[in-house]
């Protein structure tokens, strides 16, 4: 079973780290630069689950989220929301968006593919 | 073998270098009220992402003050803070720390404790200027420890958990299945479903959730371990756990000790502020010295209720608005593109042979065969052209510095400077880019130094206190010029015509245009440590500045009017992957000669060429005399002199002024040529500068003129100081 | 520094030529290709085994007369001579060589070290030697074959 994840990160470093620590773990990487370049990836790739930052240029994680989450083919779709933010609010709005869950940064690539895995079916 | 992390860290720190320009320019922006929304949201990104890059690799200090400076963006970012001047100045110093400790991150060296701690104050200061109600609250990491987990003293629990899942977590992707299979990780599981809750079928909301699971977990795992399975759906389901002991107390009950503690088994619907602490303190063991700032009070109460849904769109559908007038972009390795140009070049010189060919044949010029080649030609000059602007960049990044430097040597000097810039989109190929930057930095630290006069004069003079500082970039006739201006003094000629004689560089009766005045300066051993200041000083003077922009083909000249000021202006070729020279051949080779340092072709005579000094000649020029440098001796392809009156003569101007006359057999015309190095397989080569690739596929070499002028037989400065001294003694007659 | 065990496996292939009289070979890996003489563009003040520079598909590519780089005398290149490109550390290099003589399959153990009597010259550059069929083939060493950056200065 290879399961597909996208990330959605503005950040060349963060997409690195990400695909370095996915890819080591055994899944199947494609990325994306911010929301809107997400959402043209998703429209030639099923990922199993999404993995999105949330501060990003042109549509941020919010944005990206409700726009998954609007699209009937891809709502069941899950999303793990990205951020360094220990604020409450923005995590209480990537849910009121429709995220699955989320992972603090900076997170270690271990809690990475646990919360994937968490959420893959 | 590389490092992955190692290439990460590298991309980490070329990332902070275009987040760091973002940051000032947006910072930029803000300070001249030119700022919208985006420019804020770009500043805290830019800031942001720095923080989470430096989380990766626990670059503590610079996380650490990342999120301090973060913070306050946020607050500007979300209107609790404004954005006024003294914010901004705080920002912008902030910026200058960040980059830093930028550097310091990148070469493993010592953080400013003093500096960091010193904006901190700044930091809580502004908060207060603005009347923001609360200061940065600083939690010691040992506050905010998480509590007792609950139960997780070891061995193996029983637990009841009673799970009824909400609508609302089905709709974001999450499922029950995953989490009773997270369940079974922990332990020994027995899952009951009660499906008492069912509606009748025609009543079901196919989207709805009706079912309430109740799982006995019996493991080694405490009820955190338990939590943490629905750490993601604890909002959006209905959640009971209880440790099923005999001693158990069933939820509500309290227990009130002798001295008035009370405690009070809840049901268990964790408050989000606590888990939050948690996590803070757990997931970002990096940063547990950090000052980590307590969420806004008011953001737990306002939680629950869904943030005002019309903000949301509106920002998005701003957001999308933005997004449609980014052009996409891609990045490619340099390595690549580089490649690219190299096979461009390759087919320039094979269409260039293929021409050749062609013509031999004595294929009529009519024919379709040569038309066709005409086109060819054509196109391939325009895939030249596209190839080489794919390498070309826009001088921004450059320009973006120099804001801080202006900062800073306005502080140093004490005087107020202006800066202003222009043209930042000129582009021009990223090789030159990144060697202007250090003599563009020169011209303007001395533009601010020397230029400028101090505040007082300049009131007295009644000039407006702030000195401007202009810098600007254009597009000229195939070239890009550079120039830096100032609203200073001018060019003090008297005091530098005194220094040039003091330092016999002219004879003291020399008769010198202003022209000739001003370029004084660029003389090697003009500036010297005595009039070097800290600050236009390290060390460099002007001729340090010319010799580099000569070393890229460029020329400098000045522009002086007393008392309103001087502009030094860069003309530069816009790439240095190509060179325009002169075709020249000398006893039987053919070489290139950059057309940059051509002053005039001569044709000398016999009698206007002196010897001077043992092996050396002078051309007798318009008075003066200028040294002769003989290029087929000088490379060794003959043993003899070669005749004068037989040769070409090429006027030349080198590194520092330095002028000398080269004689060559032949000139053959001009041609742009691509530069190859001679170093990537072989070596330096005196005399040579680089390589190129003929249309007969043969390799031509590219003259190093510089290094020509200065091998002039003995010292090239005695050469030029005596042939001045004869230009001067000469204009006399 | 005679032999390295590292850069010679068990069995190699060898690509073996002629300069002169004798013949020699180095290891098929380093070759990158093999062409005709062209004409090269002299290098001013360089030294005398060192032919010029050509056009290799874009790059500019040295060639060293390997015979006068041994030290034998050199004469005026044909077209009949072959230029074997090699790759020497970091850097591509032309070896002007008379004619390619032979692929050969080697074991490490039929190399000989090198006669007593050799001259330091040689030893520079050779660093042993295989009896083949009655022929002798000196495996050649091309990592200092370059002028080195000093006598720039010099």
């Amino acid at each position: 079973m290879n399961v597909t994840v996208l990330t959605v990160d503005d950040s060349r470093a963060m997409r690195d780290m990400l695909r370095h620590s996915l890819v080591a773990a055994g899944f199947r990487v494609i990325q994306a630069e911010d929301g809107l370049h997400g959402l043209e990836v998703l429209a030639s790739e099923s990922p199993d689950v999404i993995v999105t930052d949330i501060n990003m240029p042109r549509m941020d994680g919010f944005g990206f989220i409700q726009a998954v989450r609007s699209d009937a083919a891809r709502r069941a779709t899950p999303v793990l929301v990205l951020t360094t933010e220990v604020d409450v609010e923005k995590k209480n709005r990537a849910r009121e968006a429709g995220a699955t869950g989320w992972i603090v940064k900076p997170f270690d690539p271990e809690k990475l593919v646990d919360a994937i895995r968490r959420v893959a079916a | 073998m590389e490092d992955p992390l190692a290439a990460i860290k590298v991309t980490f720190f070329q990332e902070c270098e275009e987040q760091l320009a973002e940051l000032e320019s947006g910072l930029l922006a803000m300070e001249s009220n030119v700022a919208d929304s985006e420019t804020v949201n770009a500043v805290f990104r830019a800031v942001h992402s720095m923080k989470g890059g430096a989380g990766i690799f626990a670059m503590d200090a610079l996380v650490r003050f990342a999120h301090i400076f973060e913070t306050s963006l946020d607050k500007v970012r979300s209107g609790v803070l404004s954005a006024t001047p003294p914010v901004v100045a705080v920002f912008l110093r902030a910026a200058d720390l960040l980059a830093d400790l930028v550097r310091a991150a990148r070469e493993d060296s010592a953080v400013d404790e003093a500096r960091i701690a010193a904006l901190g104050v700044e930091f809580e200061r502004i908060d207060h200027l603005d009347g923001a109600p609360e200061a940065a609250h600083v939690v010691p990491a040992s506050e905010c420890s998480a509590g007792d987990g609950g139960g997780q003293s070891g061995g193996v629990s029983t637990w009841n958990i009673v799970f009824t899942p909400d609508q609302a977590l089905y709709a974001k992707a999450n499922e029950t299945a995953l989490l009773l299979r997270e369940l079974h990780r922990l332990g020994e599981v027995e899952v009951e479903l009660d499906e008492s809750g069912l509606p009748e079928l025609q009543d079901m909301d196919p989207e709805g959730a009706y079912l309430t699971w109740r799982v006995t977990l019996r493991g080694e795992c405490g009820e955190e371990d338990i939590r943490d399975v629905f750490e993601f759906v604890q909002e959006d389901c209905h959640l009971e756990i209880s440790k099923a002991e005999p001693y158990g107390f069933d939820p509500g009950t309290v227990i009130t000790g002798d001295n008035g503690f009370k405690f009070e088994f809840f049901a268990p619907i964790v408050e989000e502020p606590e888990e939050e602490d948690r996590k803070a303190e757990v997931k970002s063991e990096a940063n547990v010295q950090a000052a980590v700032e307590r969420p806004d009070p008011a953001a737990p109460a306002a939680a629950g209720a869904p943030p005002p849904q019309s903000k949301t769109v509106q920002a998005i559908a701003a957001k999308t608005e933005a997004a449609s007038s980014v052009g996409a972009t891609i990045r490619v390795d340099l390595d690549r593109v580089d490649r690219m140009i190299d096979l461009v070049g390759e087919l320039v010189i094979n269409e260039a042979m293929l021409s050749q060919r062609v013509l031999e044949a004595g294929i009529a010029r009519s024919s379709g065969v040569a038309m066709a080649l005409e086109e060819l030609e054509n196109l391939t000059r325009e895939i030249q052209d596209s190839v080489m602007a794919i390498r070309a960049q826009p001088v921004r990044s450059v320009f973006q510095r120099m804001p801080r430097l202006v900062r800073e040597v306005a502080a140093m000097t004490g005087k107020q400077v202006r800066l202003v810039t222009e043209g930042e989109a000129t582009e021009v190929d990223k090789t030159v880019i990144e060697r202007i930057a250090d003599p563009l930095t020169h011209m303007i630290r001395n533009a601010i130094d020397h230029g400028l006069e101090s505040t007082d004069r300049r009131i007295a003079e009644g000039k407006p206190a702030e000195g401007t500082v202009r810098l600007t970039a254009l597009h000229r006739s195939g070239r890009i010029v550079l120039e830096v201006s100032d609203d200073g003094g001018g060019i003090n000629r008297p005091r530098v015509r005194q220094k040039a004689i003091e330092r016999g560089l002219i004879s003291p009766d020399a008769q010198l245009t202003d022209e000739e005045v001003d370029n004084l300066i660029f003389l090697p051993g003009f500036s010297t440590a005595e009039q070097l200041s800290d600050i236009s000083g390290r060390g460099v003077g002007m001729d340090v500045v010319r010799q580099s922009i000569q070393a890229l083909g460029g020329r400098i000249s000045i522009s002086s009017r007393p008392g309103k000021g001087s502009t030094f202006s860069l003309s530069l070729p816009l790439t240095l992957a190509v060179l325009d020279g002169m075709v020249v051949s000398v006893q039987g080779h053919t070489l290139i000669i950059p057309l940059g340092v051509i002053v005039e072709t001569l044709k000398p005579r016999r009698e206007d060429v002196f010897p001077l000094d043992g092996d050396l000649n002078v051309l007798k020029l318009r008075g003066g005399y200028v040294p002769i440098v003989d290029v087929a001796l000088c490379l060794g392809y003959g043993a003899q002199h070669s005749d004068p009156a037989q040769s070409v003569a090429l006027l030349v101007e080198g590194e520092g002024g330095a002028r000398a006359v080269l004689l060559v057999d032949a000139i053959h015309g001009q041609k742009q040529v691509v530069i190859k190095s001679l170093e990537a397989n072989y070596r330096a080569v005196r005399g040579i500068a680089a390589a190129t690739v003929m249309g007969d596929g043969r390799v031509a070499l590219i003259l190093d003129v510089d290094a020509m002028v200065q091998n002039t037989a003995t010292d090239a400065r005695r050469d030029l100081a005596e042939s001045r001294q004869l230009e001067a003694s000469a204009g006399e007659r | 520094m005679m032999d390295k065990p590292e850069t010679m496996p068990e069995e190699h292939e060898l690509i073996a030529f002629r300069v002169g009289r004798q013949e020699f070979c180095i290891n098929v890996m380093m070759v990158r290709e093999i062409r005709g003489w062209t004409e090269a563009t002299t290098l001013p003040k360089a030294p005398r085994y060192v032919k010029g520079v050509i056009n290799l598909r874009g790059s500019v590519l040295p060639i060293i007369d390997l015979a006068v780089r041994l030290g034998m005398p050199g004469k005026a290149p044909t077209e009949r001579n072959v230029i074997i490109v090699v790759q020497v550390l970091q850097r591509q290099v032309g070896i002007l060589v008379d004619a390619v003589s032979d692929i050969l399959m080697a074991d490490k153990s039929a190399i000989q070290p090198l006669p007593d009597v050799t001259s330091d010259h040689a030893k520079r550059f050779l660093k042993g030697l295989l009896a083949m069929d009655g022929r002798m083939v000196s495996l050649i060493e091309l990592d200092g074959i370059l002028p080195e950056e000093d006598l720039e200065a010099a």
